[in-house]
């Protein structure tokens, strides 16, 4: 069967003054409805039914790439992001099986392998996302070796640092940069395991020309990688309270 | 441009062919070339000069002559003579010989299974045309296909005579060509893209490179034919930049079409129009992935997306976007020449057609290769290919590329379509083919190809960026003899994640020439882990 | 950290080269070509490392902002691309293809001769400025392997010896 074109970031809110038809799904064996394009997470959490995210934030656009909220779809040969996939009439969605928590659970694991975690000394434990994760999924140990690549701290900026040992490159500073105060200072460069995040031509980020210093990128990084200065273990609390408006400003003008 | 012009210029060309005596032709694809076959050109240029003889003999470069190992490659014609490892030193030698009977020191004779055993459709001018000369291509019925197609067939008629045909996507998945057409023709936009992917990622494939040196022409008349089907006035050949004959020969038929008025507005005084531009390539591997290399033509990283939306529906700048191959586009204008039922006949019942393979590894014959889908593994290694080199035995016949598999002996006798390699563990891939003798270790061969997967990986989904790494870093260990007991479930854990939860199919599949070399190999990870050794020798264990 | 300026110039006059070297030119005419629209970055990225063998940072800086596209995205493509580099070359370069059929014919063991005679890594110039060693994930050259490209031209069949050879050729005076 073919599917409409399909934008995520109009997904929730469908425009024109016609009202979108409304669906029947069902998920974890309830039924729901649910707007025409609206996102299996979306109609998720409407109906308080918990699929963990780590890349996702409402606000943002999506990028489908932390997998953490993969589900089953019945009659689909592969496991699908929920923040991604549109709702569709009568889908039989399965989102906390055994098989999906395994799942979580080691794809956690290979985020905590990655870079250095130690959570005891760092300035987000006890308010890191990614912790949270690990807590409520139940990832008590990590398997794989600890690949700790070389990776700096750059505290140039004279608010803010950024950490790269906490980085699990999810890259909502980059969006939260580009899509909402439209300065693209970060961005992306290497690839594979090699990927670091970076401002302006890769240069200190206090250097950088483009940097506003807004601090959305600090506010929305789950993790201790992107903080404000001056704050001892455990101190760092991120403030997302500006994203819920955006998304009713962007709402209303579409 | 009208059909009688071009028939005009296919009879002169024809004519001024047959009005020579001897007709020269030096391989200048690029295998031939590194051994400066183009030197070979300009000796026989001089040789005949010197002796006069410009009025009855000529000489031009062709593409790909097919079997590479042996190259240089000289073809003399119409005798049917071919001479292989030819220095610019033989040409005095060769052009003595044009009357007589060929120079026994340097013959190939062309009545071996090499030559006999392959059926080409898609390489049925290389080796024969010259790929600079658009007169060359019209001589060989080029361009026919695509005035019917325009002139005396509906968009929905070549959608439905392609999917007649039975073509499958020639670039790996093997996804019904017709039906790839049938959707894009469906979606409404006023704005449609055809694209070619001509990012030959694949390491030990260079099906589309030689078809592009060899024959650039037909491509281009295989996406002018798409986008009638569909709809779409543009195209882009999206092409690696490691390429640089095929993107100089690409760029220069184009050149050549547009001048014709086979490219442009209006073609065949039709209100049909398209032209296509060359995008480079600029080495990532990912970028065969259809979602990131839309993403690399718009000028940004090739990072795919999650799909649906399919590009069909919202591809390049949002517009429904159809993405063929090389070897896809290059069976159009012959599908519509002699009709789907032609090609229908050819092949198996579910993959039909012929295949382009890059025979290359231990094999005597290495080289390009067309044959029948169907044909058999065995038939492959030991008659086209001559046999394993220095009379060693057969190990494995790796197919896929990183996403494929390695296939034992004990499957020699496979009749090799789309569906058979996947039961066994690989898939046809774009069509490179490795064959390994009894000195390749397969957990080396595991760990080169994870080495690619990881290096290859764009890092954006956490499975394929940290999953890849680790699984590379277990197989190193394994091959330096630091492996432990739970190191094979450890890998197999990990590749059944790295599988099931990657974004695209970069990492969907990296996992695979693990997998099949642990099914059917899976004694010699024991060897290295439980006694230390490496049964090939390969490994620096112990040393 | 200088605050967003709203002097990113219009199509019609795109910013002046950082200087008057004259391989500016091409790069200009390949953005004007494409409109100097942003989907042109990579095409212009290829013109300048064609023109300059590299890519250094004051040309990062110009096209990003003739093609008004942001300095992070431009560095971000310049290394997500193998092709592109940001060191400039030696005055010889020797390219390792590292393909399936190169691997199964050794190329490892060539690349390690490699390494250990002139004493770099892959990706690596010596220090000297004479020779850089690279690898090529495959040179479509499989019928040859194992292969390698020297200054430009590939070379097949080749073997240990015979690479240590030509590349002493090149370091020797």
């Amino acid at each position: 069967m073919a599917h409409p074109p399909f934008d995520p970031r109009h997904a929730a809110h469908p425009t024109g003054s016609r009202p979108a038809p409304i669906l029947t799904l069902k998920i974890d064996g309830q039924d729901v409805g649910a707007r025409s394009g609206d996102t299996i997470l979306t109609v998720a959490r409407e109906n308080d039914i918990h699929i963990p995210t780590l890349c996702h934030l409402e606000g943002l656009s999506t990028l489908g790439a932390c997998r953490l909220c993969l589900v089953e779809v019945a009659g689909a040969n592969r496991l699908l992001p929920a923040c991604v996939t549109a709702v569709r009439e009568g889908m039989a969605v399965t989102t906390r099986s055994e098989r999906l928590q395994t799942y979580r659970r080691k794809l956690l694991e290979l985020f905590f392998s990655e870079r250095n975690h130690v959570c005891a000394v760092c300035v987000s434990n006890g308010h890191c996302e990614l912790q949270d994760l690990a807590d409520t999924l139940g990832m008590t140990h990590v398997r794989y070796d600890y690949l700790y690549p070389p990776a700096a701290i750059d505290a140039s900026h004279p608010r803010f640092s950024v950490d790269h040992n906490r980085c699990i490159l999810c890259l909502r500073c980059l969006r939260a940069c580009e899509e909402i105060e439209g300065a693209h200072t970060w961005d992306v460069m290497g690839r594979g395991i090699d990927c670091r995040v970076i401002t302006d031509l890769n240069q200190p980020w206090g250097e950088s020309e483009s940097c506003t210093g807004c601090g959305k990128c600090v506010q929305v990084c789950p993790t201790g990688a992107l903080t404000e200065k001056g704050r001892a273990v455990a101190e760092m609390v991120k403030n997302k309270e500006f994203l819920p408006y955006l998304r009713i400003m962007r709402r209303r003008t579409f | 441009m009208m059909l009688d012009e071009i028939n005009e210029i296919a009879q002169r060309q024809r004519e001024k062919e047959t009005g020579f005596r001897h007709r020269i032709n030096v391989c200048i694809a690029a295998g031939c070339l590194s051994s400066r076959s183009d030197d070979i050109v300009a000796a026989f240029e001089e040789e005949i000069a010197r002796r006069g003889l410009e009025k009855s003999c000529r000489v031009k470069g062709v593409g790909c002559l097919g079997l590479c190992a042996g190259g240089p490659l000289v073809a003399v014609e119409p005798a049917g003579i071919l001479y292989r490892g030819v220095a610019a030193d033989d040409v005095g030698e060769i052009v003595d010989a044009l009357p007589g009977s060929p120079l026994a020191r340097l013959h190939c004779p062309r009545e071996t299974p090499f030559f006999q055993r392959q059926q080409k459709i898609v390489l049925e001018n290389c080796g024969w045309i010259d790929p600079t000369a658009i007169e060359d291509y019209i001589a060989a019925d080029g361009y026919q296909a695509m005035h019917t197609a325009l002139t005396r067939m509906t968009p929905e008629e070549v959608t439905r005579e392609v999917s007649r045909s039975g073509l499958r996507g020639r670039g790996g998945a093997g996804y019904p060509t017709g039906l790839k057409w049938s959707t894009v023709a469906k979606a409404e936009s006023a704005t449609k893209f055809v694209v070619c992917n001509a990012d030959e990622g694949d390491p030990g494939a260079f099906m589309d490179r030689s078809v592009l040196e060899s024959d650039p022409h037909r491509v281009i008349e295989g996406m002018v034919i798409a986008g009638w089907a569909v709809g779409a006035s543009r195209g882009f050949i999206y092409l690696r930049a490691e390429y640089p004959l095929a993107v100089k020969r690409v760029k220069a038929a184009i050149a050549a079409a547009e001048r014709s008025g086979l490219l442009g507005g209006s073609l065949f005084h039709t209100p049909f129009g398209f032209d296509i531009k060359v995008r480079l390539g600029a080495g990532a591997f990912v970028c065969g992935e259809e979602t990131a290399l839309i993403a690399s033509i718009e000028g940004r990283l090739g990072r795919p997306r999650p799909r649906p939306p399919y590009p069909a529906e919202h591809g390049l700048w949002g517009a429904p976007t159809l993405i063929n191959n090389v070897e896809t586009f290059a069976n159009i204008p012959p599908i519509l020449r002699n009709g789907s039922g032609w090609f229908a006949g050819i092949g198996t019942e579910k993959s039909k057609g012929t295949k382009v393979f890059a025979l290359a590894g231990r094999v005597r014959n290495t080289g390009l290769i067309e044959v029948p889908m169907g044909t058999t593994l065995r038939d492959i290694v030991y008659a086209i290919g001559g046999g394993i080199r220095e009379d060693r035995t057969f190990k494995a016949a790796q197919t896929g590329g990183p996403s494929g598999g390695c296939i034992p002996e004990e499957h020699l006798d496979l009749p090799i379509d789309y569906d058979s390699l996947v039961e066994v563990g690989s898939i046809m891939g774009s069509g490179g083919m490795i064959i390994m003798d009894e000195t390749a270790c397969m957990v080396d061969v595991a760990k080169f190809f994870m080495g690619f997967c990881c290096a290859e990986s764009c890092g954006a989904c956490v499975p394929c960026r940290v999953g890849t790494t680790q699984l590379h870093r277990l197989l190193e260990r394994i091959t330096a003899g630091h492996g432990t007991a739970g190191d094979l479930a450890r890998i197999e854990d990990l590749c059944d994640l790295v599988q099931n939860t990657s974004l695209c199919g970069l990492g969907q599949t990296a996992p695979n020439p693990v997998v099949s070399t642990l099914r059917y190999f899976r004694d010699e990870y024991e060897a290295h882990i439980q006694e230390g050794r490496c049964p090939a020798g390969a490994c620096k264990l112990g040393q | 950290m200088a605050p967003l300026t709203a002097s990113a110039p219009g199509y019609q006059t795109p910013p002046s080269p950082p200087d008057e070297d004259p391989r500016w030119k091409k790069v200009i005419r390949t953005m004007r070509l494409n409109g100097f629209s942003a989907t042109a970055l990579i095409e212009t990225l290829h013109t300048v490392q064609e023109s300059f063998g590299y890519l250094e940072p004051q040309a990062l800086r110009f096209v990003a902002r003739s093609l008004r596209v942001p300095l992070s995205r431009v560095y971000a493509v310049a290394t997500f691309y193998h092709v592109f580099t940001l060191k400039p070359p030696g005055r010889h370069t020797c390219v390792v293809c590292l393909g399936t059929a190169c691997f199964i014919g050794g190329a490892n063991t060539i690349l390690d001769g490699i390494r250990d005679a002139l004493t770099i890594a892959p990706g690596e110039t010596t220090a000297d400025g004479n020779v850089s060693l690279l690898t090529a994930r495959c040179l479509g050259a499989c019928g040859l392997a194992p292969a390698a490209v020297f200054d430009g031209a590939v070379q097949g069949n080749l073997t240990l010896p015979a690479v240590l050879e030509k590349i002493r050729g090149w370091t020797e005076p």
